[in-house]
């Protein structure tokens, strides 16, 4: 019904009008069907199935994910990786994301000398390959080189360094911050873009007000970019349960030492194309995927319903 | 307003920090004009006259592949960025244009894909490209990275759409203009911005990308930088002359693009795109 | 403008199609991941071939050995892999074998210069197909700067206790590492540390054996003895060896601030190039020990596609290659890769001279992961690289070790589960 009256709205006949949404849709959707949408779904298809050797498949149910999540051999390497992702989401939500805001609240100050080149730069590390982001971090922190050292020894700290790549209580932390260091430009600047878009008479209101400076940032801006804050927060999760490159370009697939820095990507990475010695395993490999693909789910899921609906709440 | 003093904290904030962002990378690109020993001797001088070289970059282009890596790298961004664009504005127009039956089910369809990693579906999408025998092809991969980026553009794009004035569209459609006539000639057009939005939020993390190229075209001389770079490093992990050129090779001609043209990519990143 | 824009689509469409197929026809192109020696077999093995086969053409074409398994098994699912492939030993290749990748090579006429014990890598268990033509071998042992030996006044260690009071003096002298190894790549802890001097504790092919058939268990005393030696090391290495990756070992020792390196023989020429003046010496035994063993592993083989559509000069290659002619010409470019067929082979270079006389004074064997017991799940070759740097790094107790190697074998291996 709705089709007819859009039909003599725009004035063509039936398959006319069926030709022109064929050819301004189907590009899209046949490419975006074929190449995520099938693949996405194969994947979580694969997962049902126990992979025999010779490379037989037959049909096992669930009995992958039970595997994955109960066999000492498949269980402890999965809680192992999703409690470092974690742990690398958690640094991101109290590093990146705080520093980010702060930098953009102060480049979104009135009157501010060399704004843009400040943005520019600060901007800049997002801008190249995270491959070369861990290379160049490699090389920085190799006791070999001592950069690092060098630095450290400078401002008087240098009994703080050591081989943090190489110890399973700094690895993690290390990777997680060199990882901050690169994408801080990304939340810099979507609050950047929010804090600007806040009329100026608000804030001059509450400083009529008498609140100063501070106060007028947290009792009035930053009431106002909570929504921006969550989009943030959901990119980051999003990001770090779906991250690889650094860890595969710093610590190898075998994300050592001791599997310290094992996230969800390199486990999966490593279950399906197997390493030295270790042959790939595509249905345990797509068992893994769909986990990421149901935790990414279940993040997103409590944005949209926890998250954003307090949100709407408070701004309005 | 400000007191002076607080004038200078923020600057020195800002400063601090962004000396701590560019410091790793002028600390790469200065090294790799400079002689082994000086690199290891006294790596935080720049290059003087006694200590510059530029045996890594030789070794580096002799090497020849790099150039092809390039080209590889630029082909593969430019036709994401053109197919995306192209796609996902007519698919954009369409959805906000014609209310057909099935509208909001096709937008929502297609959004699954902004929050829904395309890695994760990897296993199957070797499968399928082996099949197609598109290994070490470019069409592969910008045939996958085209999936990846399309739903967030129809999302912008649709929504930009949106914005424009129904008169315009009517007006163009009493002059007898077909519906496609409408799309190429006056909505394309003022799309432009909305489109520059897209290509800068498709560009980076397909130029980026290590991998899609690493599991579809690993090798046979499609490798796109971001790899071939990768497999440099492997190869020369020893020669820091080599290594460090190496880096500054795949750094430079994206930092130079990216001074030309930060003003248009911040205005991008910021403009309408994330409501 | 629409038909314009439509052509242009069209145009880059077809562009990128026909960039897509690059099929070649006539040439060999060889997968490898022997990127290091890219440059020697384009500029002397192949123009060798090439000698007496004019009118067969052949391209090197290697990947990062750290995405060689993964982008060869990608390729020949694919069929877009080369026509020769360049074999890792045992279980890999075996896989490949299984599943149609690699070409039976009995029948080529070279395969007569090779002994059981070399084709054994790439024969399939019941020892009827061999699927790829043995190349080379790598033997461990330890390299070391002669000129720093000599300004310190050291001899080559004899033994276990010698080797640790050498290391000693070159620790209290103060001026170098004395042992140039890292643990953050993992894979040196196990391969350059744990293999190079396991065999003498376990007696080379006896305790390899042992552990196949499950009349021994990596709780013996003669594997945790190895990682006790293991441990020793500690104090020895290179400041911040935790965050010390291959290609750092590689440098320090390069560069001439370390005194002993733990070696494969295939880094000889790495050093060739930076021009160290360097000596070897075999895995010390401990002290009451008469016998001596090595690891001289099989490590390198090349097959064919069985897809190729170039089979037949394909095989006329790898027959080439199980020829004197290519043993000669592969043994001389590649100091420290020793070929596996029977033929007479003169090695120049002398340090390579020095690991491959040790085949005469020890017993050989190959590595003890590599053959049916990295098959199972957990991966043994993993674990095994895991423990070994986490005894180095001192977090992990050589009892402790040991007993995680046991555990994860007998969760899946039949005969270590009686």
């Amino acid at each position: 019904m709705a089709d007819n009256q859009q039909i003599e709205m725009v004035g063509m006949n039936r398959s006319a009008y069926l030709r022109v949404l064929a050819f301004f849709l189907a590009p899209a959707v046949l490419i975006y069907t074929l190449f995520s949408v099938y693949p996405l779904l194969a994947t979580i298809f694969d997962s049902l199935y126990l992979r025999h050797e010779g490379g037989a498949l037959t049909f096992n149910g669930l009995g992958n994910f039970q595997t994955l999540l109960t066999d000492e051999t498949w269980s402890k390497p999965f809680w192992n990786a999703l409690r470092n992702n974690l742990i690398f989401f958690i640094i991101h939500m109290c590093v990146q994301n705080p520093v980010g805001l702060a930098l953009a609240a102060l480049l979104s100050l009135k009157q501010l000398a060399f704004r843009n080149t400040y943005r520019t730069l600060i901007f800049m590390p997002t801008m190249l390959s995270v491959v070369i982001i861990g290379f160049i971090w490699q090389l920085i922190l190799s006791p070999l080189w001592g950069i690092w050292k060098m630095g450290l020894n400078a401002v008087g700290l240098g009994v703080l360094f050591g081989p943090y790549l190489g110890q399973e209580h700094t690895a993690l932390i290390t990777i997680s911050l060199i990882s901050v260091w690169q994408f801080v430009g990304i939340p810099m600047i979507l609050i950047y873009t929010a804090l600007l878009a806040i009329p100026d008479e608000l804030v001059d209101a509450a400083t009529v007000d008498g609140l100063n400076q501070w106060q007028a940032f947290f009792h009035v801006k930053l009431p106002l970019i909570w929504p921006t804050i969550g989009l943030v927060s959901v990119l980051t999760f999003v990001a770090n349960f779906n991250a690889f490159d650094l860890i595969y370009a710093m610590q190898g697939a075998l994300a050592g030492p001791n599997f310290s820095t094992d996230i969800m990507g390199t486990l999966f990475y490593r279950t399906f194309f197997g390493n030295q010695l270790q042959l790939g395993d595509p249905t345990m490999g797509s068992t893994i995927a769909t986990m990421m693909f149901v935790i990414i789910l279940m993040g997103l899921l409590v944005y949209l319903y926890v998250i954003q609906r307090r949100i709407q709440r408070y701004s309005f | 307003m400000r007191s002076r003093f607080s004038t200078i904290a923020i600057h020195a904030v800002l400063l601090g920090y962004t000396a701590l962002a560019l410091f790793p990378i002028i600390l790469v690109v200065m090294n790799s004009m400079k002689m082994k020993r000086a690199i290891f001797l006294s790596p935080l001088t720049p290059p003087g006259p006694a200590s510059f070289d530029l045996i890594g970059y030789h070794r580096v282009f002799s090497d020849g592949a790099i150039g092809t890596y390039y080209m590889n790298s630029i082909i593969v961004t430019l036709g994401t960025i053109f197919f995306t664009l192209l796609f996902g504005a007519m698919a954009g127009f369409a959805l906000s244009e014609y209310k057909f039956r099935f509208n909001k089910l096709l937008g929502l369809y297609l959004s699954i894909g902004i929050m829904v990693p395309i890695r994760l579906g990897s296993v199957a999408i070797i499968s399928l490209v082996s099949g197609m025998n598109m290994i070490n092809t470019l069409s592969a991969l910008i045939c996958v990275y085209v999936a990846q980026n399309l739903p967030l553009a129809v999302f912008i794009l649709s929504e930009f759409v949106h914005q424009i004035p129904k008169d315009l569209r009517e007006a163009a459609r009493c002059d007898g203009l077909s519906e496609y006539n409408i799309f190429f000639h006056i909505i394309l057009p003022l799309l432009r911005p909305a489109m520059a939005t897209v290509a800068v939020f498709t560009m980076i993390p397909v130029w980026n990308d290590l991998w899609f190229p690493l599991l579809l075209a690993p090798s046979g001389g499609k490798q796109t930088i971001t790899l071939g770079v990768q497999q440099f490093l492997g190869q020369y992990v020893t020669d820091w002359n080599a290594v460090l050129a190496a880096l500054s090779t795949a750094i430079i001609p994206v930092l130079i693009f990216y001074v030309l043209f930060s003003r248009q990519l911040i205005r991008g990143l910021t403009s309408g795109a994330v409501k | 403008m629409l038909k314009t824009t439509l052509k242009i689509a069209c145009l880059a469409a077809l562009g990128v199609c026909a960039m897509a197929a690059s099929a070649s026809a006539g040439k060999l192109t060889i997968e490898s991941w022997r990127n290091d020696d890219a440059a020697i077999w384009k500029d002397q093995i192949i123009p060798a071939f090439q000698k007496s086969h004019p009118d067969i053409q052949v391209e090197f074409a290697p990947t990062a050995p750290k995405e060689y398994n993964a982008a060869l098994n990608a390729k020949l699912q694919g069929g877009t892999a080369g026509d020769i492939i360049t074999c890792r030993p045992f279980d890999a290749s075996l896989e490949l074998f299984n599943k149609g990748y690699l070409a039976p090579v009995n029948d080529l006429a070279s395969m007569k210069n090779f002994s059981d014990v070399a084709k054994a890598a790439w024969t399939t268990d019941d020892g009827k197909t061999t699927f790829c033509v043995p190349m080379g071998a790598v033997i461990h042992g330890f390299i070391y700067n002669k000129d720093i030996f000599k300004e310190l006044g050291l001899t080559e260690p004899k033994t276990e206790e010698e080797f640790l009071a050498t290391l000693d003096k070159i620790k209290k002298d103060g001026k170098y590492t004395p042992l140039v190894l890292g643990t953050k790549d993992q894979w040196e802890a196990a391969t350059m540390g744990f293999q190079n001097i396991g065999p003498n504790y376990w007696k080379g092919e006896e305790g390899r054996k042992g552990l196949i058939a499950g009349t021994q268990k990596f709780t013996d005393a003669a594997y945790v003895d190895t990682f006790k030696a293991l441990a020793k090391w500690a104090p020895y290495l290179g400041d911040g060896y935790k965050a010390q990756a291959y290609p750092d070992s590689q440098n320090l020792f390069g560069l001439g601030k370390g005194a002993i390196y733990a070696a494969g023989s295939w880094d000889i020429s790495t050093f060739r190039g930076q021009n160290v003046n360097m000596g070897a010496f075999k895995a010390p035994p401990p002290a009451a020990q008469k016998d001596c063993y090595i690891s001289d592993h099989t490590d390198i083989g090349i097959g064919m596609n069985a897809k190729t559509p170039n089979a037949k000069d394909a095989k006329v290659f790898l027959d080439w290659i199980g020829s004197d002619e290519f043993a000669n010409i592969f043994a001389n470019a590649l100091p420290g890769f020793y070929p596996l067929s029977n033929a007479k082979v003169t090695v120049k270079d002398d340090v390579a001279q020095t690991f491959v006389s040790w085949r005469g004074q020890c017993k050989s064997t190959i590595r003890d992961s590599y053959q049916i017991l990295s098959r199972g799940q957990p991966n043994m070759e993993n674990d095994l690289w895991n423990v070994s740097a986490q005894v180095l790094n001192g977090t992990m107790t050589p009892e402790a070790a040991a007993a995680q190697i046991q555990d994860g074998l007998k969760k899946w291996y039949a005969p270590q589960q009686k």
